[in-house]
């Protein structure tokens, strides 16, 4: 119950956050950077704790927004309809996918998803209902509360955020978490020990694609325009790995502090320097610790701690 | 297995520090404190697809800011310019926005360039009530109806109709009245909005549309295409494409033999000048839409000393040395909205989206009236004719008489030469 | 409008641009294929090729294919560097499956970033005589603006297989592929081999992308078309046959130019990577596989 109690605490201070309406830019970039550690946790949850890296995210993410706009376009949903269903839309796809390629080595399942965005991307362009190569043009109706979808949206994000981090939190302490574990750094091993290796797996992906979806539903809430080319923007790729990466892939606070630190540069340098300069930051970066760090910023202070 | 690594106090008042360090010092506003500057904000395509007339356009608004400071600046103040990059990227776009609104609080906005930046930025000016001028989108205002938001793009009333209208009233008017036509271009934002115009035109001339795909924007090679439109062997074909597929489609026609009556239309990129110098000679004949040309008919007021300062700093950037497309629209916009502020002396935004909307303004690109939903009360998408093109060199574009405009009327600056084939000789 | 004449021009197009994306490939099919290892940088490597062909044109009216050539041993040289770092950060401690595959998605980044900070997202193109020409045989129109990389991707895919079957370091490498202990027991250094392949690799991945600037215009993005494009050849023409990349590759080609000139273009980049999906699911050893 602890981690709950913790997560609601989170959800209320967001509330509180919001409703002393500070400056409003606050909660525009906050809530980029609350998504992206929904993003990184999801991630993770596939790629660091089982070892199968998703090239996929903006696949994911983008029908998780999409989804949303059809049910908006179609049945006038509301937004916890949207989110769960987003969620659900591409928790099927993870399992699709997985169904598909886990069954083969790691590699065909991440040359999969790469493919996976170009082949959704232009499923999504084709689809006129959606709003196809367009866009789709987001007439919001009136926010339920706060008067103001930009704080009403930021505290959903905390909460999805608080959300993500307790689930990824339960699964790598439960047994699913010490299997991920095993098949993780010997997959034919843990097979003979009796581990399912391949439910364990489909389970990850599932997990991993319905955080990814809810991430992205209610993205054409927040920016009231979406097009294909930005919604699959290969940057949500470039991120979803970088994050992890540099705050520690194998425990759920890696990818928060990854996604805090890198998320908040990015939203600074986007106001402030070149921000062609600020994508190389973050592919250098990247490298960097993949190449000398690869435990992350996690794995450094264990390090310094001397366990 | 390992014990859970529980981050302590240390590892959390690092991420703490992190965060309120970078937190601070995004937000904290560096104005040059001169007298009290009249602030202009907008988010551009600095970086991203979108870029390569991003940055042109963001060096005519600051012509436009020097030349305005040169003269006292706007009721006795000076402007400022804040911008941000938006990368070409919508989801920015909000962020920006309220940055520039909240925390720079400029007086006023301006849109970033294309129609896919200004779609998010739309509800933001709608709900804090701001004027807002628009740098080339293509009929943004049509869903929301907004009375303060004016678009410097010249489409006219009906602006995704009006995209083929030119093209294919000149196609009418000629002897024999062509009888085919293939519609072709890319999926993608820009083309799903003009083909449907070019649809109804053929329909409305009674010309029997003989081929109407769209192809990927990623594809790498036209000449399927181009074979593919040459089979049926239409008098008529238009194009809605751009920059990367326009050059493809231009040199799989010229490669296939693909020769109609009358070839273009709605190419995006022929207007670059290094395209034009890409393509060279066999750019000839291709009748295209474009905006303004180097010809006596558009050589408004003030728009020879603009191009000279403009050509003068685009070599040191880098970006289009002729800059024949968007930079004077860019600089025009804002030199409207100078206007009317000091028309006005007032930076109140409804009092200037009124002066704006009930005013004909004289400016660089000749004279703006803006009519319905904000779009030009009367269109002015040019309709121009390669001719004459010899070799590669950049010189021959610098002045007249390689780009003829055949429509509207009142910017006539030459014949046409029909058919496409006699161009090409 | 089916006609026999616009069938045969597809086809025939469609067989050009399979040699070009053959010779795109064949890097792939080399380091993945033969030895495993997932560079996803590739196509970066393809951009930058046509970016430095794009350079010498401009600068010194250097014909593309020729920029190519005279540069290969340089990008011999990075490509060695690349593995050799990527060997002693990843493949040496085992742990290349993740760390790997994030190291080169980075490179890819930075390679596609650092050409936008430095040319710019304008469409390069570049002149060379052949361009802009074609010939008529017989009602088919042939292009040689496609007709040359054609040609020499079929003689890159030549002088690979000679190469592997013929030469000592050639068929060191494909001992590599199948059994290391064996191959060192033999006196040959399995990391030296991985080098070299790795670093013939990116040498043909820039020489294909000098080819690909002669096709068509380019921009630092490109890149991300072809990053499922080679995958999906390689594994759909089998793992380690070099002669399977070649024939995956016309295969995709003619079922792209097909697709483009009968059903329209909208579809087949679509069904490209679904064949690739398909064949992960049905037949993950491709045509020829072993």
């Amino acid at each position: 119950m602890g981690p709950v109690l913790v997560a609601l605490a989170v959800l209320a201070g967001g509330i509180l956050l919001a409703s002393l309406r500070v400056n409003p830019y606050i909660y525009f970039a906050g809530y980029v950077v609350l998504q992206y550690i929904v993003i990184a946790t999801a991630w993770n949850i596939l790629g660091g704790y089982a070892g199968y890296v998703n090239f996929g995210t903006p696949a994911f993410f983008a029908l998780g927004a999409y989804t949303a706009i059809f049910l908006m376009e179609a049945y006038k949903a509301p937004l916890p309809v949207l989110i769960v269903a987003g969620g659900l839309v591409s928790a099927v796809l993870g399992l699709g996918i997985g169904y598909l390629t886990l069954r083969l080595r790691g590699t065909f399942f991440s040359i999969a998803t790469l493919a996976l965005s170009v082949v959704l991307q232009t499923l999504i362009i084709n689809w006129d209902f959606v709003g196809g190569a367009k866009g789709f043009t987001v007439i919001r109706p009136s926010p339920p509360f706060f008067g103001n979808w930009a704080l009403l949206l930021f505290t959903v994000m905390v909460g999805m955020a608080a959300a993500a981090v307790v689930v990824a939190r339960f699964i790598e302490r439960s047994w699913i978490g010490r299997g991920l574990s095993a098949l993780r750094d010997n997959e034919e091993a843990a097979e003979c020990m009796g581990v399912p290796t391949l439910r364990l797996k489909l389970f990850a992906t599932t997990i991993s694609g319905f955080f990814l979806g809810v991430a992205g539903a209610p993205f054409p809430y927040y920016v009231t325009y979406v097009e294909p080319a930005s919604a699959f923007d290969l940057n949500y790729a470039v991120n979803a790995l970088a994050m992890p990466m540099i705050g520690g892939t194998t425990t759920w606070i890696g990818p928060v502090i990854g996604a805090v630190l890198l998320g908040t540069a990015q939203q600074v340098a986007t106001v402030t320097i070149s921000s062609e300069l600020n994508l190389l930051i973050v592919g250098v970066v990247l490298v960097f610790f993949v190449v000398l760090a690869p435990e992350g910023l996690v794995g450094l202070a264990r390090r310094l701690r001397g366990r | 297995m390992r014990k859970p690594w529980k981050p302590g106090i240390l590892g959390w008042s690092l991420v703490g520090v992190a965060v309120v360090a970078l937190v601070l010092a995004g937000l904290d506003p560096s104005t040059a404190q001169t007298k009290n500057p009249i602030k202009i904000g907008l988010g551009m395509a600095l970086t991203g697809g979108l870029s390569a007339n991003g940055k042109p356009a963001l060096m005519a608004i600051q012509i436009w800011k020097d030349d305005v400071n040169r003269k006292g600046g706007l009721l006795g103040r000076p402007v400022e310019l804040i911008y941000y990059d938006d990368q070409t990227n919508p989801s920015t776009v909000p962020g920006i926005y309220t940055k520039l609104l909240d925390v720079d609080k400029v007086d006023f906005v301006v849109s970033g360039y294309g129609t896919n930046l200004i779609a998010p930025l739309m509800p933001i000016v709608m709900e804090r009530k701001l004027t807002l001028m628009g740098i080339l989108g293509l009929a943004n205002n049509e869903k929301y109806k907004y009375p303060n938001y004016f678009q410097i793009q010249p489409a006219g009333p009906d602006p995704e109709a009006n995209w083929a209208t030119g093209f294919f009233e000149l196609a009418a008017r000629q002897n024999p009245k062509p009888q085919t036509v293939a519609l072709v271009g890319a999926d993608a934002e820009y083309p799903r909005n003009a083909l449907p115009g070019a649809r109804e035109w053929s329909k409305k001339l009674g010309m029997k549309i003989v081929y109407d795909k769209t192809y990927p924007p990623s594809t790498v090679d036209y000449t399927p295409i181009a074979r593919a439109i040459k089979a049926v062997n239409p008098d008529v074909v238009f194009v809605a494409s751009y920059p990367p597929d326009s050059v493809g489609m231009i040199r799989a026609a010229n490669e296939v033999g693909l020769q109609p009556k009358i070839f273009g239309g709605g190419m995006v990129g022929l207007q670059y000048t290094s395209v034009m110098t890409s393509l060279g000679p066999i750019l000839n004949g291709i009748v295209n839409y474009d905006f303004w040309a180097p010809e006596p008919t558009m050589m408004f007021p003030g728009i020879k000393e603009f191009f000279a300062e403009y050509q003068k700093r685009a070599k040191e950037a880098g970006v289009d040395p002729l800059g024949y497309y968007l930079p004077p629209y860019a600089y025009a916009a804002v030199q409207i909205l100078g206007q009317a502020i000091e028309a006005t002396k007032s930076l109140d935004q409804q009092k200037v989206a009124d002066h704006i909307r009930k005013t004909e303004f004289s400016t660089i690109v000749g004279k703006v009236k803006f009519g319905q939903n904000g779009e030009w009360a009367k269109s002015r998408v040019l309709q121009v004719q390669y001719q004459g093109i010899k070799g590669t060199d950049l010189e021959q574009f610098r002045g007249p008489g390689k780009k003829i405009v055949l429509y509207p009327e009142e910017f006539k600056s030459g014949t046409m030469i029909y058919p496409y084939a006699a161009a090409r000789k | 409008m089916f006609s026999w004449d616009l069938l045969a021009n597809a086809v025939v197009a469609g067989v050009l641009l399979g040699g070009f994306y053959a010779a795109v490939s064949l890097g792939i099919s080399l380091t993945f294929g033969l030895l495993d290892v997932v560079n996803i940088a590739h196509p970066a490597f393809v951009v930058l090729g046509a970016y430095m062909a794009y350079m010498m044109n401009t600068a010194f009216g250097v014909d593309p294919i020729l920029t190519g050539v005279v540069l290969m041993p340089v990008f011999f040289l990075v490509g060695a560097a690349v593995y050799r770092i990527y060997y002693g950060s990843f493949e040496r401690r085992g742990e290349e499956a993740l760390r790997g595959l994030v190291f080169f998605f980075g490179v890819l980044f930075i390679i596609e970033v650092s050409l936008s900070l430095t040319y710019g997202v304008d469409y390069r193109m570049v002149e060379a005589g052949y361009i802009g020409k074609s010939i008529d045989l017989g009602g088919v129109g042939i292009s040689f603006r496609l007709l040359v990389p054609f040609i020499v991707g079929l003689v890159m895919t030549l002088a690979l297989h000679l190469f592997l079957s013929r030469t000592f370091y050639g068929r060191a490498i494909m001992g590599v592929s199948q059994d290391r202990l064996a191959l060192r027991l033999m006196g040959a250094n399995p990391v030296r081999i991985k080098t070299i392949a790795f670093g013939i690799g990116i040498a043909a991945a820039t020489l294909s992308g000098t080819l690909l600037i002669a096709i068509a215009p380019v921009v630092p993005s490109t890149d991300r078309d072809y990053i499922g494009r080679v995958f999906a050849i390689t594994v759909l023409g089998g793992l380690g046959s070099i002669g399977g990349t070649l024939v995956a590759a016309l295969i995709l080609g003619i079922a792209e130019s097909l697709m483009a000139t009968f059903f329209g273009p909208s579809w087949s980049l679509a069904v490209s990577f679904g064949v690739l999906l398909l064949a992960l699911a049905v037949r993950p050893a491709g045509l020829f596989g072993r």
